[in-house]
């Protein structure tokens, strides 16, 4: 049987071979922690404690602002010394609560409900906005909200996302093989929760053992199934994740995957969620890699949330060249950042180090029409003609080719022979068109 | 730690190979096989002719580049294929100025004038030859050389057939020139004398002819010589992603389907088999369609403007054959496309992916 897949996408060297084969570590606690108040999709989080207040593990820091929002916890045990702006890795600024740590991981009191698996759908998805669980893949939307479909929208299906499609990252790949069963756990929560009658784990195909071993283990479950899916950019991204295990489509135009009733979670949310669920533990840490040809010690890393990048650098050796760029996530989607005194969030899936060579662009040549881009782009539209609309100020041109069904892959400025920076473009076109699109909106009410 | 990095947006990966010179280049190594294959039935002055054509095209381009004080592009490879291509439409008989010449219009005329690659409207190599064809008309369609090729087990063809083949009451324009100039010749004895006319085509239209044409031991101009051997070439760019199966594989269907339902004498669908098979390989289709309805800058971007930009490019090459004043019409055909691919990227924009209907 072939492989499960979707179409369009490239086919990219997945360079997972330096991290692959670390298992993951515990990282020592960091001297102190930077978290974020924005790390999710949605409003920030509010800090409930004052500069000077002592904090222990887990405890509350700050609140949702919001339905749309999550909490945030300590993720080590000391003093809050600071609340201030502060590099955020999505290459901007953001305000953060700085905690410095006493040396010491008390952990405020963690539960352990043997009857967890029996609780009402609502008191689990409390617990799970009370861990502050947001998407591990990198968007970091609120889980509890992605689990609150409205009720004419039943979900029949939840898909797990194991694919890690971005070439490097290795972090999803070894939380499959090392906690099979707590992502099995978070998977029967998830569909309980929305009342799923199935749950898929999507794998891609690079890594068998993870699909032999999530086999192995789902042996006697009948209504969850491992999809085998082709390895090919971007099989994680959600609505091709979707089609490949079901073959729905999700509506363009802001379509969400509950309207073909499925929800998606990444395998790392999942395993947040069941201990969420059970221990009512906060989500203070998570699995990143830390990769890169020129990282002397390549790891999957289990980190505090907060702990700065140097610093996981650091514990992997450093590097052994110059660094001439820093990728935070993946290499398609990532940021590049400016400096490496940046905290983990927990959509902090990588951490990328390039040498000059790997950081290099060449010269952008004029669009040669090959039509490459078109032919490999996953959402169907015409990312060249969308550019030289946006290139242009023919801000119609750019929305007739589909500005805004964009996802930015980035498999367009992958492939593109006249390396022309496609995802920048887009950008610009996807802030106007969104602009006048909203005008219009607002002029037809009146 | 103190050193300033490299912030840019994302993707941070490229696809090493595909740049534009690494393009360029494949497309010249894909034309190799085509020369070598007219060198062997031609002989070398083939190879010259070609030289001439690159050497003009380089130095035009250069030249203009200094002039318009812009990076000079020539190790990019793009003047590289157009010179050859000019080269390639002309017969081997040609002086040795007509491809230096062609290369020159091709480049000023056909390209940098709109601003260089990437924004020329019409293929510069197709441009050349019709600016020379208008020229001197006498010196690119007449003087078909007789290909000798370098083996004794292969005759002396004339059109690809056997010379002793040939009925003695064909006219001496049958014996002259290409295969498709022979079948105009053919079809135009239809009224005085049907008989010979019939014979004549079905001289043309068989398995014998045919194999001669596909390997290339035709009088034609230097880069149709060989059917085989394009192809040879076009499979390894299509492997390399380079060319898209949608424009030759339209445009060859497309004039398999008419010529195969026009191409008889006795009304639709009269013709044999072999008559469509004839035409596919004979003339310039098949480079036109791999080599130059192909060019990247000059066709449709998207899925379904590719298909019907070959589908028209068919339609009318085959009108051409036909009922046109020409025997081959590729270069026409490609042309004619050429200026109708705003309007096709325009009417055929993809349907996004999960679409809502309205």
């Amino acid at each position: 049987m072939g492989l499960k897949t979707f179409p369009g996408g490239v086919h990219s060297h997945d360079n997972k071979g330096y991290s692959r084969n670390a298992a993951i570590e515990t990282m020592p606690l960091p001297p102190k922690v930077y978290v974020h108040l924005s790390q999710h999709i949605g409003a920030p989080a509010k800090p409930v404690v004052k500069v000077g207040e002592e904090v222990l593990t887990g405890q509350l820091i700050a609140e949702p602002g919001g339905f749309v929002s999550i909490p945030m916890h300590a993720p080590i045990t000391g003093k809050v010394s600071r609340i201030d702006s502060f590099a955020h890795p999505a290459g901007t600024t953001g305000t953060v609560i700085e905690i410095t740590g006493n040396g010491e991981d008390n952990w405020v009191e963690l539960t352990d409900d043997q009857n967890y698996e029996n609780l009402p759908a609502d008191e689990m998805k409390k617990r799970i906005a009370g861990a502050g669980i947001c998407g591990m893949g990198g968007a970091g939307f609120p889980t509890h909200v992605k689990l609150s479909p409205p009720a004419d929208k039943p979900i029949d299906t939840v898909i797990l996302n194991g694919v890690e499609c971005e070439p490097y990252l290795t972090a999803d790949y070894r939380v499959i093989l090392e906690q099979t069963d707590d992502v099995i756990k978070g998977l029967k929560l998830l569909m309980k929760i929305v009342g799923a009658k199935q749950g898929i784990i999507g794998i891609e195909a690079n890594k068998p053992d993870c699909i032999k071993k999530m086999r192995q283990a789902l042996a006697k479950e009948k209504n969850i199934r491992v999809d085998a899916l082709k390895l090919k950019y971007p099989q994680g991204a959600e609505k091709q994740l979707i089609y490949a295990c079901t073959k729905r489509k999700v509506p363009n135009k802001g379509g969400l995957p509950m309207a073909v009733g499925v929800v998606v979670q990444n395998v790392g949310t999942a395993v947040a969620v069941y201990e969420a669920i059970r221990y009512q533990k906060p989500l203070i840490e998570r699995v990143i890699t830390v990769s890169g040809k020129i990282v002397k010690n390549p790891k999957n890393l289990k980190a505090r949330i907060g702990t700065l990048y140097s610093e996981l650098l650091e514990y992997c050796g450093g590097t052994t060249e110059d660094v001439y760029k820093v990728i935070s996530g993946g290499p398609m989607m990532g940021f590049a950042i400016s400096t490496l005194d940046t905290p983990m969030t927990k959509g902090s899936s990588g951490l990328l180090l390039f040498n000059k060579k790997e950081a290099e662009k060449d010269r952008e040549y004029t669009c040669l029409r090959c039509g490459l881009c078109v032919e490999v782009c996953p959402m169907n539209i015409a990312p060249s003609l969308i550019v030289s609309g946006v290139r242009y100020n023919d801000w119609e041109q750019a929305e007739k080719y589909g500005v805004m069904d964009c996802m930015k892959c980035g498999s367009c400025a992958y492939i593109c022979p006249a390396q022309i920076k496609l995802i920048q473009w887009i950008d610009i076109g996807k802030l106007e068109v969104g602009k006048r699109m909203r005008n219009r909106q607002q002029s037809a009410k009146a | 730690m103190n050193q300033k990095y490299i912030v840019s947006a994302a993707p941070h990966l490229k696809e090493k190979q595909m740049t534009v010179s690494s393009v360029m280049w494949q497309v010249v190594l894909a034309l190799m096989p085509a020369l070598a294959m007219a060198v062997f039935f031609y002989g070398f002055k083939s190879l010259a002719l070609t030289v001439y054509g690159v050497f003009a095209a380089i130095v035009t381009e250069y030249a203009i580049q200094k002039l318009r004080k812009i990076p000079v592009s020539i190790s990019d490879g793009s003047a590289v294929v157009t010179g050859i291509l000019v080269a390639f439409n002309l017969n081997v008989a040609s002086p040795w100025w007509l491809p230096v010449i062609g290369s020159v219009f091709a480049i000023a005329i056909g390209k940098q004038i709109f601003g260089g690659l990437g924004h020329n409207l019409f293929n510069p190599a197709l441009l050349g030859r019709a600016f020379l064809l208008a020229s001197w008309p006498s010196l690119v369609t007449a003087n078909w050389t007789a290909t000798k090729p370098a083996f004794s087990f292969m005759f002396n063809s004339i059109n690809g057939l056997n010379p002793a083949s040939i009925p003695a009451a064909a006219p001496a324009a049958f014996t002259g020139a290409t295969p498709l100039a022979a079948m105009k010749t053919a079809r135009e004895l239809s009224d005085s004398n049907p008989e010979l006319a019939q014979q004549l085509v079905d001289r043309l239209a068989s398995v014998d002819t045919i194999s001669n044409i596909f390997l290339g031991n035709i009088g034609g101009v230097i880069g149709e010589v060989s059917a085989l051997a394009l192809l040879i070439g076009a499979a390894f760019l299509a492997y390399r992603y380079i060319i898209s199966w949608r424009i030759p594989i339209s445009y060859i269907f497309t004039v398999f389907i008419l010529t195969y339902a026009f191409g008889g004498m006795h009304g639709l669908f009269s013709a044999s088999i072999l008559l469509p098979v004839f035409h596919i390989f004979s003339g310039g289709l098949i480079l036109g369609a791999f080599f130059m309805a192909t060019d990247m800058v000059t066709s449709p971007v998207t899925r379904k403007g590719m298909l019907i930009f070959g589908i028209g490019a068919g339609i009318l090459t085959t009108v051409i054959r036909l009922w046109g004043g020409y025997p081959e019409g590729v270069s026409y055909s490609i042309l004619l496309m050429n200026c109708c691919v705003p309007l096709i990227d325009k009417w055929s924009a993809p349907k996004p992916f999960g679409e809502v209907k309205k």
